[in-house]
């Protein structure tokens, strides 16, 4: 279990998370919403140690997080960044074998190949495995990614606005591929997202910012009620059960 | 496939290279060499070649490192100020310990070759305006700056013709006993190819390296000393050889992409080979006369960035 304790990061005067405690259940798709500068990436990347914070504690399985040696930690947590621009050509697969790297440090054994292997397979890249990485379409790079996390086989995997830029075929496609991970291979995934249809469809659990703060939290029946959200967004959005689902119409 | 034939290629001119010049000594003697012929193939001609070979390898593969560390494919020890600091280095050394050895002289340039890089990353970390063309245009300039401080003090010290000799590359006073200071980066070169895949995910963005588990800092470090120590190696024996570690990783890269690790070999075999090439058209070019090797590089070298340059713009 991830558990964040009374953590804050403050730039300048301005608090951008401030005193957010939230626990990160095992095997289950947590979706952080909010607004634009809730400071949802933020909390995103502390958790994940690419940035600093400036109070508090972050435990995972008991540990403080900045107490892990960094390759041990690559190996227990993975995150993914929306900001990944591309200067490098590289081979589909030679970016999914850097997954390995916490394990192989650059040098792939057979077992490194094998998962690299199921990694691209999983993420139905098999065709494009050769083909340099800025050469691909959006969601074909965002596939490529994900197969990366894969092959790095860390029970935690954080990822920020993973659906950015692409359409609705490819984000359907990205979060049924997160699902299936969590599901078939026992991953806990935790996502920032914006669109709350999606948070609604594919998360069991969903933590909701404004402001730097935890404003609600719970499970996606619990959150996506017109009540809540209007706490979040500051907007009235009917909310409609639709096979089993709840959909927001927030147009 | 394609390492065998730079290997062919580079070991029929390598040997072409060894037969070429005024002094009269022909592939066909061998066996029956006179004294005086052993000299020159043992004290000019093979000295010169294994120079040529080396300070071509290494600049390549500097080159590589310094673009993937900066994320830009523009970036070289040319065009980062490194050359320009490791030359005030050299004046330094000459104006302070003017009796110094070779070793004491490339120290010297060493700490300050590495300190110019350190100054040109601290600049590219404060750009807000990242454009690919616009960085290695900053690192010109800094380039410049340091290089007016090295011709003000060698004005002022009366030392402006040896650091004359520093400014082109020259192959011609290659000597036994004179280049084997180049013996140096070799080791560089061979730490370079075990850090070659830490350097391609360091490129991938600070990020990207931490969540690997990287070192993310103290890869760039290590890769900015290896091509400052390289640097300094190479203009201490050689001299400048301009546009080099610019070009050779570029084509390197349109063909077989960025994989360090996988392209180290076909960057420091290519870039001997243009330099090899470049040494014996610039032997052939006035014989029995020599066009220096920096002017050489530099002409070949800028006609083929301009076509990269153009070439990149049809893509973008």
């Amino acid at each position: 279990m991830v558990e964040v304790k009374d953590v804050s990061k403050v730039y300048g005067k301005t608090r951008v998370v401030s005193n957010v405690s939230v626990d990160i259940k095992p095997g289950k798709v947590t979706s952080f919403i909010g607004a634009n500068g809730a400071g949802k990436s933020t909390l995103l990347s502390m958790v994940s140690r690419l940035i600093s914070r400036d109070e508090g504690e972050i435990l995972l399985d008991g540990q403080e997080i900045q107490s892990y040696k960094p390759n041990a930690l690559a190996k227990e947590l993975s995150i993914l960044k929306q900001s990944n621009q591309i200067n490098i050509r590289i081979s589909v697969r030679d970016l999914v074998g850097f997954g390995r790297f916490p394990y192989s440090q650059g040098t792939l054994t057979k077992e490194d190949e094998h998962q690299v292997d199921q990694a691209i397979q999983y993420m139905e890249l098999e065709e494009l495995e050769n083909r340099y990485i800025d050469e691909l379409s959006g969601g074909q790079l965002q596939r490529a990614y994900i197969a990366m996390i894969i092959a790095q086989d860390t029970e935690y995997v954080l990822l920020d606005e993973p659906l950015n830029n692409l359409d609705m075929k490819h984000s359907v496609q990205i979060m049924k591929a997160l699902r299936k991970m969590v599901e078939e291979l026992g991953k806990t995934v935790v996502i920032v997202i914006h669109d709350i249809n999606f948070a609604s469809c594919y998360s069991d659990h969903i933590v909701a910012l404004k402001n730097g703060e935890i404003v609600r939290e719970g499970s996606t029946e619990e959150m996506i009620t017109t009540e809540v959200l209007r706490d979040v967004y500051d907007m009235e959005i009917p909310v409609q059960l639709i096979d089993g689902k709840r959909i927001c119409i927030y147009f | 496939m394609k390492v065998l034939y730079l290997l062919i290629l580079l070991g029929a001119l390598s040997i072409l290279s060894l037969f070429l010049g005024v002094s009269d000594l022909s592939i066909l003697d061998i066996g029956e060499l006179t004294e005086h012929q052993l000299d020159i193939l043992f004290i000019s001609r093979i000295p010169r070649l294994l120079s040529v070979l080396i300070a071509g390898m290494s600049m390549g593969v500097i080159g590589f490192i310094m673009q993937q560390l900066t994320r830009n494919k523009f970036v070289s020890p040319t065009t980062a100020g490194t050359m320009d600091s490791a030359k005030l280095g050299v004046l330094v050394a000459l104006i302070f310990f003017p009796s110094a050895g070779m070793l004491l002289k490339m120290s010297i340039a060493f700490l300050f070759a590495l300190a110019g890089t350190f100054v040109f990353m601290q600049l590219l970390k404060r750009i807000k305006f990242k454009d690919t063309i616009f960085i290695p245009l900053v690192g010109l300039m800094f380039g410049s700056i340091v290089g007016s401080i090295t011709t003000f003090m060698a004005y002022k010290f009366d030392l402006i013709q040896s650091v004359g000799s520093w400014l082109q590359g020259d192959f011609s006073m290659i000597l036994k006993g004179r280049y084997e200071l180049l013996y140096f980066s070799i080791p560089a070169l061979l730490l370079a190819y075990l850090f070659a895949n830490r350097f391609t995910i360091a490129g991938m963005g600070e990020d990207f390296a931490k969540n690997l588990g990287l070192n993310y800092q103290q890869v760039v470090n290590i890769g900015l000393i290896i091509a400052a120590f390289v640097s300094s190696v190479v203009i201490l024996t050689v001299g400048m050889l301009p546009f080099l570690g610019l070009i050779i990783p570029n084509i390197v890269s349109i063909y077989q992409g960025d994989n360090l690790k996988k392209n180290l070999l076909h960057t420091a075999l290519l870039g001997a080979l243009f330099v090899l090439v470049c040494d014996i058209l610039g032997r052939i070019i006035i014989f029995p006369y020599e066009v220096s090797i920096g002017l050489m590089v530099g002409v070949l070298g800028s006609g083929i960035f301009l076509y990269l340059l153009i070439r990149r713009g049809r893509y973008a």
